[in-house]
């Protein structure tokens, strides 16, 4: 088992701080290598202790911008700092252009920030399927911030809410006021609000509507939802959203929400393998594949209901015989 | 309702389905050192390549030999493509090969093009750089190039 040496030599690496192996492990877990389980779950003991960050908002609002200003702000106070910029895939063609490390030069030098490009590859949530994990290895990278930048988001894509802690959302004047926000949904998920590109006309306008907006239905009363003005443009604004930023963190963590959101995200995580296993269990049962084509031929037939064929399905549905060891 | 859950496992080994189409792109650095501001070029080439299926990080203009590097380790590209109009490619190409070989990363195809003189091309060539593209090459040839230079092969 060469392969499996080769891996766990990886990890150690990973350990010490190698960014090649850091880097080499993503794009395993990236390319949902079958490798992928057996080091996330080594990796795991050393996961749990980074504060994870999501910065979203329309295309073009400035997140890019803004993520390198507030990664410069963490590195002032000494928190080391992995950056996950996930730009979306061509459903056509499945490649990706990956433009957000334009935005980042003045940051992706020091050798405190870890800065990694993914592409949505299919996933319509507005991150990658495996971007929650490329940031459990930044975690057991040993990074303190963890910023996920997600797509340029129109009104569906927040998968980014159960993947982070705090939830900045960038807006600009003209990206339309309060109300398209609402219908985004990103009144709901923001716990900070910031009105980018602050240095054109109608910021301070958007700002007050966006408050106006959330004072009709406070929804927690342990954290007032900021709402800040920046322009990365002219340099201004951002001191203040990290502030805001370690404030919401303070909150975060004292309150217990912290924990439970990984207590969550768990239970989530393990629903999920559980299903996945359940399904190529399943369907990789050729007995189970030739019942599903008989009952869909009898509804097409009309002689059946998806409903009713579901429930027979389910009391015939046939499990392999013990697995040989699958090492 | 007899169902058999204990002979169930989790098998560990499972990769996602539909996994398939995404699992292993080919990626390309696309950088433009030095000072000329001119990355229409290298934009064009980056798209062609995009839309071939590969996935493409774009550092945009100004980049040092060093910030390509770096880049390039942490994306874990196969291919770093540069464009070098500036007359500094026989400067360029070989420091970001010493940089990528001295950080462990000797295996990553360096190509690229721009207006670079033939001998040159075949200097940089011997030297152990990829193969170099002059103005006017059709995207179809890069592609082509990079398609059949890079392993698909699972790297560890
Ligand atoms: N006027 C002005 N322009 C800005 C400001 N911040 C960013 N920009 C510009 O807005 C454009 C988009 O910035 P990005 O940071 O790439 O925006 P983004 O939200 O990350 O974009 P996507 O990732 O493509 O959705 C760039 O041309 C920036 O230079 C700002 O504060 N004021
Ligand atoms: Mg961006």
């Amino acid at each position: 088992m060469q392969k499996k040496e080769a891996i766990d030599n990886l990890i150690n690496r990973l350990f010490s701080g190698d960014r090649l192996a850091a880097a080499r492990i993503m794009t395993l877990i990236e390319n949902q290598s079958r490798h992928g389980a057996s080091i996330l779950s080594k990796l795991h003991p050393k996961t749990g202790r980074s504060y994870r960050l999501g910065i979203t908002g329309p295309p073009g609002a400035g997140k890019s911008s803004l993520v390198e200003k507030l990664a410069l702000e963490a590195r002032k106070s000494n928190f080391s700092v992995g950056i996950i910029a996930v730009d979306p895939s061509s459903p056509f063609s499945g490649g990706a252009f990956l433009g957000d490390r334009i935005r980042m030069q003045n940051v992706t030098q020091d050798s405190g920030v870890f800065m990694r490009s993914m592409a949505t590859r299919g996933s319509l949530g507005g991150l990658a399927r495996t971007t929650q994990e490329v940031a459990d290895v930044l975690d057991a990278f040993g990074k303190d911030l963890i910023f996920i930048e997600t797509v340029g988001v129109g009104q569906s894509e927040l998968d980014v809410v159960n993947a982070v802690d705090t939830t900045v959302v960038v807006l600009v004047p003209e990206s339309g006021g309060g109300i398209q926000a609402m219908k985004a949904g990103l009144m709901e998920i923001a716990n900070i609000f910031a009105v980018n590109k602050s240095d054109r006309p109608g910021s301070m306008e958007l700002a007050s509507e966006v408050e106006e907006v959330l004072n009709l239905n406070p929804e927690n009363k342990n954290w007032r939802v900021p709402v800040t003005r920046c322009s990365c443009l002219e340099g201004w604004g951002y001191e203040e959203i990290f502030k805001e930023i370690l404030a919401h963190r303070e909150q975060v963590i004292s309150s217990g929400i912290f924990k439970e959101k990984r207590l969550l995200q768990a239970e989530e995580k393990i629903k999920e393998l559980v299903k996945a296993s359940f399904e190529e269990e399943i369907w990789g049962n050729l007995e189970n594949r030739k019942t599903l084509k008989k009952m869909a031929g009898q509804i097409s037939e009309g002689k059946l209901d998806p409903f009713t064929a579901a429930g027979k399905f389910i009391s015939k549905i046939k499990f392999s015989a013990e697995k040989k060891g699958s090492e | 309702m007899e169902r058999k859950i204990s002979k169930l496992v989790l098998r560990k080994d499972t990769p996602q389905k539909n996994c398939g189409v995404f699992n292993r792109k080919i990626k390309v650095l696309v950088a433009k050192p030095g000072l000329d501001g001119h990355d229409r070029g290298a934009k064009v080439v980056a798209r062609a390549l995009r839309d071939a299926g590969m996935e493409i990080i774009y550092t945009g203009l100004h980049q040092t030999p060093e910030m390509i590097a770096e880049a390039a380790i942490q994306e874990d590209v196969d291919v770093v493509a540069l464009s070098i109009l500036s007359g500094a490619h026989m400067t360029i190409f070989p420091k970001v090969q010493a940089l990528l070989k001295e950080k462990g990363a000797g295996h990553i195809l360096i190509s690229g093009g721009g207006i670079i003189p033939k001998e040159d091309m075949e200097e940089l060539e011997k030297k152990g750089i990829g193969k170099l593209f002059g103005p006017g090459t059709s995207t179809e040839e890069i592609i082509t190039y990079l398609k059949s230079n890079v392993n698909l092969q699972e790297r560890v």
